[in-house]
């Protein structure tokens, strides 16, 4: 009897339902939307951001020690301290190894340019092409940490050992152009491209790491390596665990490293590259958690906000359709039913009517997510299953608050007020 | 003789400054046809709702089978109606989307549990078993009404209360309906109408005559309310 009621009501009731069904479906679907994205724009935004470089430099940890302590970047204890490039790819094999976006190692030097003398030459991976012990096939290289570099001419090759790119205001000052040739310690070499940095780099000339270990007879060594990592926005335990790991406890080590903290990864990454010292760029590394938990507030609010108004159109809705029904519940009542039973047969109706509009609202609001995906991040957002479950958590307490007034109202309700008209 | 099935003790019921009912003492004995008349206002409803179980006393107390109902909360009112109550409306008061049959089942639903070969039996006896699939908006006035008995009836009450039972009907439903409580009445059902019918009132064994919320006048079969009334008028 008590379906058949229920049945009975949703059908003669359609019009109000399908308006509940509508709202929770419009609720439902930005919600959704809004948490996939939520979940999903992690690793959206991390990648957007990385466009603007590494977040991680390895160096040979005297290096970094006379650069904490002096502040120096150059010179004796800085200069003569090397990596070794053999260890360069042990940096995909880490615990977040999946994580390392893109590296490139670079060697500092200086060599003599005719006619203009010593300059400061960097050797580096411009880009880089293996295969791992893994089998997985690596793309790597600088290119992929200097996207914003304009360059006039074209970008070095792995190979591009007799070729250079020069930074645009060395160019500029020695007119030089791409397409000229330069001789560096007295061997020519090709310019290939001028870049623009924006930085100190505009006075260096880039060439591959070959070239540059031959020039400096440095075979083998790298200066520094620079690291693109996905990472997740710092927490306390992070902080701590920055300042010394030993001091975490078994389980909060275990958690750390496990997460992708950028510290994290910094001690996986010291744990392959002999003699290194990673590092976090703090500026790079703190402005993606800044601006990852910044956008993940607004999704959050958005959701809230969307529930509640959810709510509030749902209890208008509810209670107009209960008011009009107070006829037919009065009578249950006299009938001897409980405020309990009344109460149960209007939220099974409501709740009825918002599971079809929340699983119609879910994938719509999946819908909405790839198109937020597609449009914002030009890449398709991944479904989060969780999603379902605080969907369906907050349709319950949505539709729930949204019925507390004509709920009030129908407990309220005396059977002789309506049944005869007093 | 018979059992006493309801006691009204010194019952008066106030909303503000009126009093709809003044000190009423009235016993109903089970198997009892009582009718209640009176002009608008004279209390009739409030006294249908006390002692219906869908209001309580302000003063006095009011005895169901045995029971004071008169101090009970709004939960064991809802369980003693539903048990003891069967109610019939002036205007039916049928669910619009249900048919005839499911009508009656909503009651057994609350009460305990729906029994559709039972509630056919119900709607036998008051003559619908063929409309029993029918929607209330495809039967008459008269057909309504007594889907509305069936659903009273349904539950075995020990009082069938009927608030202007016959007031939205014509004479020939007016006569049906009348028909049944008269059967109801002989296989011992207690009844209680409130009427402005004297024609239906004098029908019940017994009249009361309601005024300004006062029992002005209890007669029995032998007279009719309209003498009654006459005797009251030479009376004051």
């Amino acid at each position: 009897m008590f379906w058949r009621m229920i049945t009975k009501t949703l059908i003669r009731q359609k019009g109000k339902m399908f308006m509940i069904a509508f709202t929770v479906i419009l609720g439902v679907s930005l919600s959704t939307a809004m948490m996939n994205v939520m979940l999903g724009v992690g690793d959206k935004v991390n990648r957007e951001l990385k466009v603007y470089g590494a977040n991680i430099t390895v160096r040979h940890k005297d290096a970094a020690l006379m650069g904490d302590l002096y502040g120096l970047t150059e010179g004796q204890g800085v200069n003569d301290k090397f990596l070794h490039e053999e260890d360069i790819l042990k940096l995909k094999s880490i615990f977040w190894g999946f994580n390392i976006l893109d590296f490139a190692p670079m060697l500092d030097g200086t060599a003599r340019l005719e006619g203009v003398g010593d300059v400061s030459v960097v050797g580096t991976w411009p880009e880089k092409h293996a295969v791992l012990s893994t089998g997985e096939d690596l793309h790597t290289g600088l290119k992929s940490l200097r996207t914003w570099w304009e360059i006039s001419g074209e970008w070095l090759t792995e190979d591009d050992n007799n070729a250079v790119m020069i930074g645009h205001l060395l160019a500029s000052q020695n007119n030089i152009h791409a397409g000229d040739d330069i001789v560096l310690n007295g061997k020519t070499f090709r310019v290939k491209g001028i870049y623009n940095d924006g930085g100190q780099a505009d006075g260096k000339i880039l060439m591959t790491l070959p070239a540059v270990q031959e020039l400096t007879n440095l075979p083998g060594k790298v200066s520094s390596i620079e690291v693109s990592a996905l990472t997740t926005p710092d927490n306390d335990l992070a902080r701590k665990a920055a300042q010394d790991p030993r001091s975490l406890s078994p389980d909060e080590y275990e958690t750390w490293y496990c997460t992708a903290y950028v510290s994290a990864i910094c001690h996986q990454i010291q744990e392959v590259i002999r003699d290194g010292v990673a590092k976090p760029v703090r500026q790079v590394a703190e402005s993606e958690g800044t601006i990852l938990n910044k956008t993940t507030l607004l999704m959050i609010l958005i959701t809230i906000l969307s529930s509640i108004g959810s709510a509030l159109a749902i209890s208008n809705l509810i209670t107009a359709s209960v008011i009009e029904r107070s006829q037919e519940l009065g009578l249950l009542k006299a009938l001897g039913a409980y405020n309990w039973q009344i109460a149960a047969l209007v939220l099974v109706e409501v709740m009825m009517t918002g599971l079809i509009g929340g699983i119609l609202g879910y994938f719509l609001g999946i819908g909405f997510a790839q198109i937020i995906g597609q449009t914002v991040f030009g890449s398709y957002i991944e479904i989060a299953r969780m999603v379902i479950l605080i969907v369906a958590v907050i349709l319950f307490l949505v539709t729930l608050a949204g019925s507390i007034p004509a709920i009030r109202y129908l407990m309220a309700l005396k059977p002789t007020e309506v049944l005869h008209g007093k | 003789m018979s059992s006493k099935i309801l006691e009204l003790k010194n019952v008066s019921k106030i909303y503000g400054n009126l009093k709809a009912l003044a000190d009423i003492n009235l016993s109903v004995n089970a198997g009892d046809w009582l009718s209640i008349m009176g002009p608008s206002g004279s209390g009739k409803t409030t006294m249908i709702n006390i002692i219906g179980c869908m209001d309580t006393p302000s003063t006095g107390s009011v005895i169901l089978d045995g029971v004071d109902i008169s101090r009970e909360n709004a939960g064991s009112l809802t369980r003693i109606r539903r048990d003891k109550i069967g109610l019939i409306f002036q205007q039916f008061h049928l669910i619009s989307y249900l048919t005839a049959v499911e009508n009656v089942m909503v009651a057994q639903y609350y009460h305990s549990m729906p029994d559709e070969e039972e509630a056919m039996e119900a709607l036998a006896k008051v003559g619908l078993a063929d409309r029993a699939r029918h929607l209330p908006a495809q039967l008459s006035g008269g057909e309504q009404q007594r889907v509305c008995i069936a659903r009273a009836l349904i539950n075995s009450p020990q009082i069938l209360l009927g608030d202007e039972p016959t007031g939205n009907l014509d004479e020939e439903n007016e006569g049906i309906v009348v028909d049944i409580f008269r059967r109801l009445h002989d296989e011992g059902v207690t009844i209680i109408i409130v009427t402005h019918d004297p024609e239906v009132g004098d029908v019940a064994q017994r009249k009361i005559i309601l005024e300004h919320g006062k029992v002005v006048g209890d007669i029995d079969q032998s007279a009719t309310f309209g003498e009654a009334l006459k005797l009251k008028g030479k009376g004051e």
